[in-house]
């Protein structure tokens, strides 16, 4: 991965096109979860704590392994644990590392107000700039994976960056240098899709997992994080995975026609103030207006 | 490991039971994935819980706690019922032929023959072979179905008396001596048909003929059909009897903390042995350790009787080294037409190079190699007997060094107020522990406090990574590590302290005198620094050094005094030669350190990686891998060729270094298994070498909530100690305790002291027990209560983590619960200090009773009950 790959591509809440934006095209990385071989060591959680300096907080017992119920803004890499026991199957502990997707069609990026709040870059990362960031939380509601979390000391907003940093310099993210077992894998997109492809064939054909498959939600645009699954009819399943994430549709329609409208209410409201004034002049105090006195109710 | 990490890979089928290592070794746990991802290899788990590990494989099988002789033993059965046998291995390889004396009686009713109730051992007479040679097909007529061997079989006809002479031993080692050992005849009984019933074979079909399905469901709580497919599967591997595919036996302390762990992994031995599985890549029977350096910890003497390279302790028998020598020196026992190496045939090279090394000029022909400077163990000083000794008052201090004994226990309790008693305590430590800290545990009152009069010093010392030196991991492999930064503010290393108390030590003895100062005075300390002994000097002492110029007969080979040795076959038994330890000879040589190699080339693809660290013995990866080829020397896969024999060169060659005496032909019949006196795998283990039977029978632990369904009359093993003194308690069948309780480690914490790190005590903040659900509801219990667990010596106080992973299991037509306890907490530690968790061990429940054999105390399947708390 060059440094090429941290050409910006998207902008949030930015008129107008990104800068640069179609001029280069690299190959856009991709994370492969391979969940039928995590082993929920929890390597990536302590990789991704280090690597990225975040503070330790305190946690309860959650009558589960799970360090937290979800990610948080100075924990943005959290093992999912369920002890799921399918109809007329046997008892399954499902883990899945659960982080920010990249999506293609980021939910976060479109509804972020913020001009240059989130950008996504041309290899697919989808990053947080904090110091451009108002502290609004448009873009938790705008994700459909409950990933962004509010910081209540800096009032920004925090994730996974996907490691932009280490992968600008060829290296892999730390949660997959961490991971002992090889479960997970970084590279191109199409790499690791047609890797995904491969071992839920392999699921399908050897461990009598018929519904294996890889995750790659269409709804937003496929994601820069894949995973596979034993079942991928149900990644409900998996700590919520939703089974068709889209773009909130309130998130949608206020950026997009409503936004148009609102600004199109807002010029024509410009507009006409331009034509009342050349119409009818400015606009003068009525000499004849009463002034209260004093100690009268207006 | 008879394998390593690495070579898991090359498996077709895992048996993963009594070990948990996707949580406890997940580096290690890479191959597992690895053989799974590229092989198709299967992966059964068998476990009291469904655990992480359970979690990536294709069958699970929920066992009852401590039953796994029933299962594997049945697993025995149902290879040789359904003919899923190596058969060419187990007649070349294996003491299977081998005909057992008469009068070994298997234990039907629970004894073997010999058992004495006075003293609750065994006389091992009879477990022994018989003299005599070939007697294949003379007793075919003979081989009737299983009956009593006590009364059934009638003698082999008497074998041509080959060797008349009177089995070693007879004559006494020496007038001092009590009467020598038993030792096995050098001309054994065979019968290659394996018909005999009294050849080892027909022993264990009858053995093993008990332990059918229903009796698995019954013992073990696997329902009949789970284990026949269980059964199935493993030992597809060798349907039709095809050699070509491999499986290995993956374990781990769930297995060795048990009143017959050492007898569990006898079971799976015998099965691999069957299966023809050992010695071959991808095989084995792999005990994943439990520390980083636990086998290193072994292996230089971590236990009180061995001395380094696994020699025997001497005795206060042993009047002279002549006699000791003899003692611990097996003879060859095997038939006659075959060979066997008996490496241990050169116990006294390592001996006297042991000696040599420890005291250097000091040990002398003349004086016995300064065998008498040696300390003579008279006892049984095994861990849980030494705090019974403090507990009882006999032991007066304790040294306390990369270890915290109070929270390890068994019975903390009890090793808490066994340091009570104690005169003096040293503590060698990063972080204050529980067990410089005993004299203030939770329940001590201010006015215990004052009475309580040992003395504590408490020592800061090095972390591992403050520390050089070299960790062997549990694939045998030396590694050598670099200091990453110096220990903090006062804090020493550990070899530091230990070598300024010798020195002390040493002055007082010169300055004083006393009782017997030679092994003091006389110590080898040719350090570079004496008070900063650096650990590469150490390495390169127990690695070994000529003391004479030396010449290898055959190749000329030559070595000028002085210089390190490049292997163990170059060792002497007449002090030419110093070596602190035989099987690392070879990993410092000439060359340098060979434990810092890191060479990551692989040519033959099977993951020896032989430039990579040094492992033991000579940097060979499979042991025993002579037994990877037919018994004409071809390899039994030509896909995963280990070591094979060259015509052309007229020696053993390969990818991996032969475990082998190199240039014996085929045709020689040397048997593979060059550590044993026979030169074959023991299915039968004969005479004193298990403390409570030649094959495997299965025991209830000392406490359990069935009597043993195959002998009620003896439920558990008769040759088990029980503790006398008040503290030792243990729970009946019958009575308040009904639940049972095992222990364990999470894959967030390391032992004891991970509770004062930060990061893992984020993963993993609170002590907790895992509840089956149908049991927590029973108890009105919910995930996140606080729950009391009891036993007969203590209770325990955590939160109920209520969970489908462990089920109910009926045993013996009972209703049984199981419950599992993490053991990382204790009464010092980030969350601990701030007050915000209970302050209690969970070996304060567990039972001071241990293995006959390893001394390992059984953390694994005692009694408690739960309540909320």
């Amino acid at each position: 991965m060059s440094q090429a790959n941290l050409e910006i591509r998207r902008i949030s809440g930015h008129a107008g096109p990104a800068p640069g934006a179609g001029f280069k095209r690299e190959s856009e990385v991709a994370k492969l979860i391979d969940t039928t071989t995590c082993i929920g060591c929890k390597a990536c959680e302590v990789a991704c704590l280090e690597w990225n300096g975040l503070s330790f907080s305190d946690t309860t017992f959650q009558n589960s392994y799970q360090t937290m119920p979800e990610t948080a803004y100075n924990f943005w890499n959290l093992i999912k644990f369920n002890e799921y026991e399918p109809e007329g199957g046997s008892l399954m502990l499902l883990m899945r590392k659960d982080q920010c997707m990249h999506c293609e069609e980021p939910g976060c990026l479109i509804a972020c107000p913020a001009d240059g709040a989130i950008v996504q870059y041309a290899n697919g990362i989808v990053d947080f700039q904090q110091d451009q960031c108002i502290g609004c939380g448009y873009c938790l509601s705008g994700c459909p994976f409950n990933i962004p979390k509010f910081s209540p000391t800096s009032h920004k907003v925090f994730k996974c960056t996907l490691c932009g940093d280490r992968v600008s310099q060829g290296l892999e993210p730390a949660c997959i240098k961490a991971c002992p077992t090889g479960c997970l894998h970084f590279g191109t997109k199409d790499e690791m899709k047609e890797l995904g492809e491969t071992r839920a064939k392999q699921l399908r054909e050897q461990s009598g997992f018929k519904d294996a498959g890889v995750y790659d939600p269409s709804g937003v645009g496929g994601t820069h994080v894949l995973y596979v699954l034993h079942d991928a009819t149900n990644p409900e399943a998996y700590g919520g995975l939703p089974k068709d994430p889209r773009v909130p549709w309130t998130v949608r329609l206020w950026k997009y026609p409503l936004k148009w409208l609102g600004n199109l209410a807002m010029i024509g409201g410009v507009i006409g103030l331009c034509v009342h004034y050349l119409r009818f002049g400015p606009k003068t105090v009525e000499e004849d207006i009463e002034v209260p006195k004093e100690g009268e109710q207006p | 490991m008879t394998n390593g990490y690495t070579d898991i890979k090359n498996t077709d089928m895992m048996l993963i039971m009594g070990g948990n290592p996707a949580e406890n070794h997940p580096c290690g746990f890479k191959w597992a994935i690895e053989a799974k991802r590229v092989r198709n290899a299967k992966m059964i788990v068998v476990d009291p819980r469904f655990t992480r590990t359970a979690a990536t494989a294709d069958l699970f099988v929920q066992i009852r706690v401590a039953s796994d002789i029933a299962f594997l033993g049945a697993m025995i059965n149902y290879a040789i019922a359904n003919d899923r046998l190596a058969k060419d291995y187990i007649v070349n390889y294996t003491n299977a032929s081998f005909i057992v004396k008469e009068g070994f009686k298997l234990p039907e009713d629970g004894l073997y023959s010999g058992f004495d109730p006075a003293k609750n051992s065994y006389d091992k007479s009879t477990w022994n072979y018989e003299e005599g040679g070939n007697v294949t097909g003379q007793a075919v007529a003979a081989a009737a179905p299983a009956a009593a061997p006590a009364a059934a079989p009638k003698p082999a006809p008497a074998a041509t008396p080959t060797a008349a002479k009177p089995a070693a031993g007879a004559t006494p080692a020496s007038p001092a001596a009590a009467p020598p050992p038993a030792s096995l005849p050098p001309n054994v009984a065979y019968d290659l048909s394996l018909q005999h019933p009294r050849c080892v074979f027909q022993l264990l079909k009858q053995q093993f003929s008990r332990y059918t399905p229903e009796m698995v469901e019954r013992v073990s709580g696997v329902p009949k059909d789970q284990f026949l497919k269980a059964a199935d599967l493993f030992t597809s591997i060798r349907k039709g009897g095809d050699m070509k595919k491999v499986a290995t036996i993956i374990y781990s302390v769930g297995w060795t903390q048990h009143t017959f762990g050492s007898q569990i992994i006898r079971t799976a031995a015998i099965l691999q042995l069957l299966l023809g599985n050992v010695g071959r890549a991808g095989g084995g029977v792999n005990a994943l350790r439990g520390h980083s350096n636990i086998q290193g910890a072994t292996d230089m003497a971590g236990i009180f009787d061995n001395l380094p390279g696994y020699l025997k302790v001497p005795t206060p028998a042993d009047a002279d080294f002549a006699a000791y020598a003899k003692r611990i020196t097996p003879t060859t026992a095997k038939p006659s037409e075959w060979d066997s190496f008996n490496y241990w045939g050169n116990t006294p090279k390592f001996a006297v190079s042991f000696l040599k090394a420890m005291y250097g000029d000091a040990a002398t022909k003349e004086n016995d190699w300064a065998f008498n400077y040696l300390p003579k163990v008279d006892r049984n000083y095994s861990w849980t007997e030494l705090w019974d000794n403090m507990y009882r008052g006999t032991v007066k201090g304790v040294f306390a060094f990369g270890m915290n004994g109070v929270a390890i226990g068994p019975d903390s309790q009890k090793n808490i107020d066994a340091l009570k008693k104690a005169d003096w305590l040293v503590v060698g430590e990063i972080y204050p522990d529980e067990t410089s800290e005993f004299w203030m545990s939770p329940g001590v009152t201010k006015d215990e406090m004052a009475k309580i009069q040992t003395t504590v010093y408490r020592l800061p010392c090095a972390g591992f990574a403050e520390k050089d030196g070299s960790m062997t991991n549990s694939s045998r492999m030396l590694q050598w590590k670099n200091v990453a930064l110096p220990p903090p503010g006062q804090a020493r290393l550990d070899q530091d302290i230990l070598a300024q108390i010798f020195l002390k030590v040493r002055e007082l003895y010169k300055k004083d005198g006393g009782k017997f100062p030679d092994p003091i005075l006389n110590l080898t300390w040719a350090y570079t620094d004496p008070r900063h002994p650096a650990l590469a000097d150490l390495a390169k002492e127990y690695n070994g050094k000529a003391l004479a110029d030396l010449e290898d007969p055959k190749t000329k080979q030559q070595i000028k005094a002085g210089q390190q040795l490049p292997g163990f076959a170059w060792l002497k038994d007449d002090g030419t030669t110093a070596c602190g330890n035989w099987i690392y000879c070879g990993s410092w040589t000439e060359a340098g350190s060979q434990t810092a190699r890191r060479g990551t080339e692989d040519p033959s693809g099977l993951g020896i990686y032989p430039n990579w660290g040094w492992s033991w013995p000579a940097n060979r990866r499979v042991l025993y891998n002579r037994a990877s080829c037919d018994p004409a020397g071809k390899p039994w896969d030509p896909d995963r060729r280990q070591v094979w024999w060259s015509e052309a060169a007229q020696k053993w060659v390969g990818n991996d270094v032969p475990d082998f005496k190199v240039d014996s032909p085929p045709k020689d019949h040397m048997g593979p298994f060059i550590m044993t006196a026979e030169g074959v795998g023991r299915i039968f283990t004969p005479l004193a070498l298990m403390a409570d039977g030649p094959f495997p029978e299965h025991y209830e632990p000392i406490e359990s909530p069935v009597k043993n369904p195959f002998h009620p009359q003896q439920s558990n093993s008769p040759v088990i100690k029980r503790l006398k003194t008040e503290a030792d308690k243990y729970a009946t069948t019958d009575g308040e305790f009904k639940v049972i309780c095992t222990t364990y480690r999470l894959t967030e914490h390391y032992h004891y002291w991970t509770k004062n790190n930060p990061v893992n005590v984020q993963l993993i903040p609170e002590p907790f027990v895992e509840i089956p659900v149908e049991l927590a509801a029973e108890l009105g219990i919910q995930g996140g209560d606080k729950v009391k667990v009891t036993s007969a010596r203590s209770h325990y106080l955590a939160k109920a983590f209520v969970t489908k992973r462990i089920k109910p299991m009926t045993i013996d037509g009972k209703k049984v619960y199981q419950i599992g306890i993490p053991i990382h907490q204790g009464y010092r530690g980030i969350a601990e200090d701030e007050g915000r968790n209970e302050k209690t061990l969970v070996n304060r429940l567990s039972p001071t009773v241990y293995d006959p054999n390893a001394y390992t105390p059984e953390f694994k399947g005692f009694l408690v009950k739960i309540e909320k708390a």
